[in-house]
């Protein structure tokens, strides 16, 4: 009888060595003659004990981490495949209190399951959601998703029921499912976690949207930076294909639904939906002018719905368990989970997911342990690189949608990158500009000027010329590109500039160089 | 403007005929035709606008737009560093700096031996094992200036 060991084969895991481990342990087992079957999991997020091998023993899976391929022998040495002490021993996995304490929903089976196969994802309760929504009339499986509470995890934060009431009303011959995959903001990695590590969530969801509204067609934007990701998803829906589960009668329901990935170029922009779908379509990833709606003229000028990876990812769950369950986790007007990335200088890095309503500190120092340098957290940015800069004073604040809106922030995709106190504001604030400048897709004046304007200014302060004036002229700039450009790439790209300016003044003075 | 050679010829031909028929394929012919040659060699954009019944303009428009597309031949690998915010938190610039030393470059350049291409990328979704890097697909996390060096030789001796 052979001992299941896994090892990630999630990007971030094999980033750290985790494919030198696999072969390692294949070796040396045997060397020993030691029968084992390796099994390539997703990461569980631990991005600090990555990677992180574990052995099922028959009191559960046992972790070790993080491993490199040098630490193998010792390992065998130890008898780790029954569970052996080793210097390297996290005990049993699902006991670590960074993992204990999460409450998984969306991400339930992420690290847990082979990302390749079928079985394994219907063993771990995969493809209820699906059932469930086949005895349902289109309109009940959209109440379902409505009252939820489910918003858009993209960033948007729109209710995912409405849109989908939308697309459901229209009366056209051909709607169709997009996934915004398209992951382009630093300090994100949720999506390309769930797509390597349980990509038959996010098909099943897209299937159940599909059904839903009358869709026989899906497309998943996603990036070209994520080639793990890509490979994952082909194999994913190949298998699900194979087994029945898309096509002319997903599940031997008579209903069709195809799923087919498109990749993205390289463009940040590309992340907003209408871009999205410009880009789908074969064009120049420029925003589209609103309305219409995507929902009643999307792709190819189709009622499509457009929904981010986790979105779609939460479906299954949801229909599954039921509506009011979901809503049963989270604060306010946010409801159910939100798989938060904690990332940059932080000691204890990954994937959190955990009902609203945490506050920053916990997840900072609770989760996080404080920065990785092991100095001072000057700041933190929420949301990517449109996102707020927030100071430690504000380290109170729950993650949650509004709660966060009230400190002049925003959520976004739910990632939170650390700054210790080495950090140069007034140099991130210049980032935030250059950045918009090579990203901006030049429709609308205010962001393709505005940003190249906006880097100058801020060269000038740091310059020494006319320090005052040019920062009444900064804040001046972000106020025009923030009222005047035609999406949020323009009309958010200021933020982090103003909340540098408004927190951190003190590091826009010149620079001797 | 180089003309394609035949082989080049060949490829962008079926490329052309295995895509043509879908819906919204310019991009998709454009990442299979970069698959094959390494770049979207710019002789190529008249053969994909007459296939596709697209003026030259928007095919050029497109391959221009999107980074990922280069219309130039790369080294023979690409080094790819993250320069985004969680990757500059530790320490993606100084990174850099030894980078383009090392390699003796600057980003958007190829070495004169022709061996290495340095890019910089907004993000690779590693950005809690920053700062990240990216060598002809292969992800590496928390890249230290010795690592670099290392993976650098390691790709210069399989070469």
């Amino acid at each position: 009888m052979s001992v299941s060991v896994y090892v990630p084969t999630d990007a971030g895991a094999l980033s750290l060595g985790a494919q030198e481990v696999a072969s390692a342990i294949a070796a040396e087992a045997q060397r020993r003659g030691a029968p084992v079957e390796i099994v390539r999991n997703g990461s569980r997020g631990a991005y600090w004990l990555e990677p992180l091998v574990e052995v099922l023993t028959p009191g559960g899976r046992y972790g070790y981490g993080p491993v490199t391929a040098s630490d193998v022998p010792s390992l065998f040495a130890a008898n780790f495949l029954a569970g052996g002490a080793h210097p390297l021993a996290l005990g049993l996995t699902e006991s670590i209190p960074w993992l204990k304490g999460q409450q998984r929903l969306t991400f339930e089976r992420v690290g847990i399951v082979d990302p390749a196969s079928v079985a394994d994802y219907v063993k771990h309760g995969g493809y209820q959601g699906l059932t469930r929504a086949l005895s349902l009339t289109g309109a009940d499986i959209v109440q379902q998703i409505t009252a939820s509470g489910l918003r858009g995890r993209g960033g948007a934060a729109f209710p995912t029921g409405i849109k989908w009431k939308t697309v459901l009303e229209q009366v056209t011959a051909q709607k169709y499912v997009t996934c915004n995959a398209d992951e382009g903001d630093s300090g994100t990695f949720a999506d390309r976690m769930l797509m390597e590590g349980d990509p038959f969530t996010l098909i099943e969801g897209m299937t159940i949207a599909g059904i839903a509204v009358g869709a026989t067609q899906g497309y998943i934007y996603l990036r070209a930076e994520y080639p793990h990701a890509y490979a994952a998803l082909k194999t994913a829906i190949a298998a699900a294909a194979q087994a029945g589960y898309l096509g002319a009668d997903v599940a031997g329901s008579g209903k069709r639904f195809e799923l087919e990935v498109r990749l993205g170029a390289g463009a940040y922009i590309c992340g907003e939906e209408t871009s999205m779908l410009e880009s789908l379509e074969g064009r120049r990833g420029e925003v589209r002018v609103r309305p219409p709606l995507p929902a009643i003229k999307g792709l190819f000028g189709q009622p499509t719905i457009v929904n981010n990876v986790v979105t779609l990812a939460s479906v299954p769950w949801i229909l599954a368990h039921g509506a009011q369950a979901y809503a049963g986790f989270g604060m306010g007007k946010s409801r159910g989970t939100l798989p938060i990335q904690l990332a940059g200088n932080i000691r204890r890095g990954g994937l959190v997911e955990r009902a609203f309503g945490l506050t920053l500190k916990e997840l900072l120092y609770d989760y996080g342990g404080g920065s990785a340098s092991g100095r001072p957290i000057r700041a933190v940015q929420i949301g990517g690189p449109l996102g707020a800069y927030v100071p430690p004073a504000h380290f109170d604040t729950a993650v949650d949608y509004e709660a966060l809106t009230g400190i002049g922030a925003l959520l976004g995709h739910g990632g939170i990158v650390v700054f210790d106190d080495s950090v140069d504001m007034a140099r991130m604030a210049r980032y935030a500009m250059e950045f918009c400048a090579i990203e901006s897709c030049g429709k609308c004046t205010p962001c393709r000027i505005g940003s190249t304007r906006g880097v100058e200014v801020i060269d000038r302060i740091l310059a020494g010329i006319d320090g005052e004036r040019n920062v009444r002229l900064l804040e001046e700039l972000c106020e025009t590109m923030v009222q005047g450009s035609l999406c949020g790439l323009g009309g958010m790209a200021p933020f982090p500039v103003q909340s540098a300016l408004k927190h951190f003044r003190e590091d826009f003075r010149a620079r001797v160089s | 403007m180089e003309t394609l050679s035949p082989a080049e010829k060949a490829v962008v031909r079926r490329v052309l005929a295995e895509h043509k028929g879908r819906p919204g394929p310019l991009l998709e012919v454009l990442h299979a035709i970069q698959a094959s040659l390494g770049f979207v060699p710019p002789s190529a954009v008249p053969v994909v606008a007459e296939s596709l019944n697209l003026s030259r303009a928007e095919v050029h428009g497109v391959v221009t737009f999107y980074h990922f597309f280069r219309r130039s031949r790369p080294g023979a690998h690409t080094v790819s560093l993250c320069q985004a915010e969680a990757c500059q938190s530790m320490g993606a610039e100084a990174l850099a700096t030894h980078a383009r030393q090392r390699l003796g470059i600057g980003f958007h350049e190829t070495t004169a031996n022709g061996a290495f291409t340095l890019e910089p990328i907004y993000c690779l979704g590693n950005c809690a094992c920053s700062p990240a890097a990216m060598i002809d697909g292969r992800l590496y996390g928390r890249v230290t200036a010795e690592r670099f060096d290392a993976l650098i030789a390691q790709e210069s001796a399989s070469s």
